[in-house]
């Protein structure tokens, strides 16, 4: 038994059970797949699959206003990112209220903007190898402090949505209705806590996978999660499944073979929405094998 | 059932509207409509392409600005209930069909509250009313575009609202299924409800309509159908905007209605769930 479970052991478990920086990444990256991926399914049904990677660089400013304050302070720039990305995801809101434009093209215009704002201030501050930092991260290097405030606002995020989870599905599946309806909370706090929850989890993924990786975890595995199911509850567990498979199996090929974490745990995500693609019910191959149907 | 009908001309308004006038980008949609619609009457409206017709309903369900001097006026403590073009929904949405009937009751369960056994009846009841059982379970996805229409008239019947408004609900739905849903609206009238419905089709109007309001940006005629639908009326309305669609076919009403009514189906569930 030892011949078998030996490599099993040393490929699968020992990294974890024997360097604390592999558990504390570990942690960071299940916490995150249990409150990002939901998000990510909820942004496609919105059809807005594009905004996270918007708003992820619309936190860059405040990450980089808070690097400017406090040095590298990872509550200052989890703090600045927060209000940077509120006040952009809550500025694009207002606009697509009280004028013509829609809520995606006022985003990309707003983001645009706090983008070059957020580099122009991390040049004239920093070195190249900071925004590396910033926009890629390393999962590897997640301290304790880091670690408290992913699961801190993944516990809250998973407890915000399930709060606002029926009155957040309805206003997606129909914001004429709820928007006709008197009673209650007006249907644009659906979209804005939604936009904040979203927010949220791109700041605590910053420290873990970095910005860009951050948006691949909430991506990629909802992407695929809805070729699999045809109900909304379905989709959202599979998707947490997904990025937590994606998440363990990144970590351990990025010990193994010695690569960045974040990409090789969006690599994953990646080699994952491929096999959905091909195997899933909603994806490429079952349509060849489905030629039987039944009579009603 | 038994409720006495409605008879036109009724006094007490539901909706009254002073100078209306709701524009985009300062190009009017409407243009000055005054009027009112009589509580329980059951009102068609209709008039060429872009005449405001859709933005009439929306501004009644105050989903659009109407400009300063306008003024809507609802009777105290109406509920209202809206039904928009069903263009605008996204066919391929994770719902159940019982959920979005569910939707009905907001009021009711809000984003918080638990869904009883009483209201899961009277959404059963519903969707037996528009001859939907058995599809409780399914999703929305999986609905042809005339069962969606049911499914949303379901959720019409289950909010149980004093003014209902339509945006041509019989657009893209067969003619079995158009008979059933107008078997529905002219219950509602019998209740004593108010509705308004934008519809294109001038037979259907004058065979099901008892009020009609003729519109082309500005209110061309206003009042019992016989009167409005006359050919100086539709040939200045037809004037008034270039675009007329004049091709809208006439529809074979003669299809099969259920059978029994959505309160008689509400009573026999609840008695089974007591």
């Amino acid at each position: 038994m030892d011949i078998l479970l030996g490599p099993l052991w040393d490929t699968l478990f020992s990294p974890f059970a024997e360097f604390a920086f592999m558990r504390r990444a570990l942690v960071a990256t299940l916490a995150l797949s249990l409150s990002a991926a939901p998000l990510g399914v909820f942004l496609t049904l919105r059809r807005m699959s594009l905004l996270g990677d918007a708003l992820s660089h619309a936190v860059l400013p405040g990450v980089a206003i808070g690097f400017m304050v406090s040095g590298l302070s990872l509550t200052a720039m989890a703090l600045g990112g927060v209000l940077a990305g509120l006040l952009v995801a809550g500025i694009a809101g207002a606009v697509s209220r009280f004028t013509t434009l829609k809520e995606d093209a006022s985003l990309a215009a707003i983001y645009l903007v706090a983008l070059a704002l957020g580099v122009t201030l991390i040049a004239g501050h920093g070195t190249q190898l900071d925004l590396l930092h910033i926009l890629f991260g390393s999962a590897l290097g997640v301290d304790a402090s880091g670690l408290l405030l992913v699961a801190g606002v993944a516990t809250a995020s998973v407890l915000a949505l399930a709060l606002m989870y029926r009155g957040l599905v309805l206003e997606t599946f129909d914001p004429v209705f709820m928007a006709a309806h008197r009673s209650g909370l007006p249907a644009w706090v659906w979209q804005q806590g939604f936009l904040m929850l979203v927010v949220l989890n791109l700041v605590a993924g910053f420290q873990t996978l970095g910005t860009l990786m951050a948006v691949g975890l909430m991506m990629l595995p909802a992407v695929s999660a809805r070729l699999w199911h045809d109900t909304l509850p379905a989709q959202l567990l599979n998707a947490s499944a997904q990025a937590a498979l994606a998440g363990v199996a990144g970590l351990l090929l990025s010990y193994h073979f010695d690569t960045p974490s974040g990409p090789t745990i969006i690599g994953c995500a990646g080699v994952l929405y491929a096999a959905s693609l091909l195997l899933a019910p909603g994806g490429w191959l079952p349509r060849w094998w489905g030629t039987t149907h039944r009579v009603a | 059932m038994n409720r006495p009908e409605n008879t036109a001309g009724a006094t007490t308004p539901a909706i009254t509207l002073h100078n209306l006038t709701v524009s985009y980008r300062r190009h009017p949609a409407l243009h000055h409509v005054s009027g009112h619609f009589a509580r329980g009457a059951l009102t068609a409206i209709i008039g060429p392409n872009g005449a405001g017709k859709s933005t009439l309903l929306k501004s009644l369900a105050r989903l659009v600005p109407v400009a300063p001097h306008a003024r809507i006026t609802h009777a105290l403590g109406e509920r209202l209930a809206y039904l928009p073009q069903h263009s605008e929904l996204d066919r391929s949405f994770p719902l159940g069909v019982r959920d979005c009937v569910l939707m009905g009751l907001w009021a009711q369960t809000s984003a918080w509250g638990s869904a009883t056994a009483p209201m899961l009846a009277r959404v059963d009841a519903a969707l037996e009313a528009v001859g939907l059982q058995g599809f409780e379970h399914r999703t929305v996805g999986t609905l042809s575009s005339g069962q969606l229409q049911r499914a949303l008239f379901a959720r019409l019947l289950v909010q149980d609202a004093q003014t209902i408004l339509l945006d041509e609900p019989f657009n893209a739905v067969d003619s079995q299924t158009t008979a059933a849903l107008l078997a529905l609206v002219r219950q509602w009238h019998r209740q004593g409800r108010t509705v308004i419905a934008v519809l294109h089709d001038d037979a259907q109007v004058r065979e099901y309509f008892p009020h009609t309001l003729l519109l082309a940006r500005e209110c061309i005629a206003w009042g019992p159908t016989a009167e409005v639908l006359t050919d100086p009326n539709l040939q200045r309305a037809r004037a008034m905007a270039e675009a007329w669609d004049e091709t809208a076919a006439i529809c074979d009403i003669d299809g099969q209605v259920n059978g029994q009514d959505f309160d008689t189906l509400l009573a026999q569930r609840l008695a089974s769930t007591a």
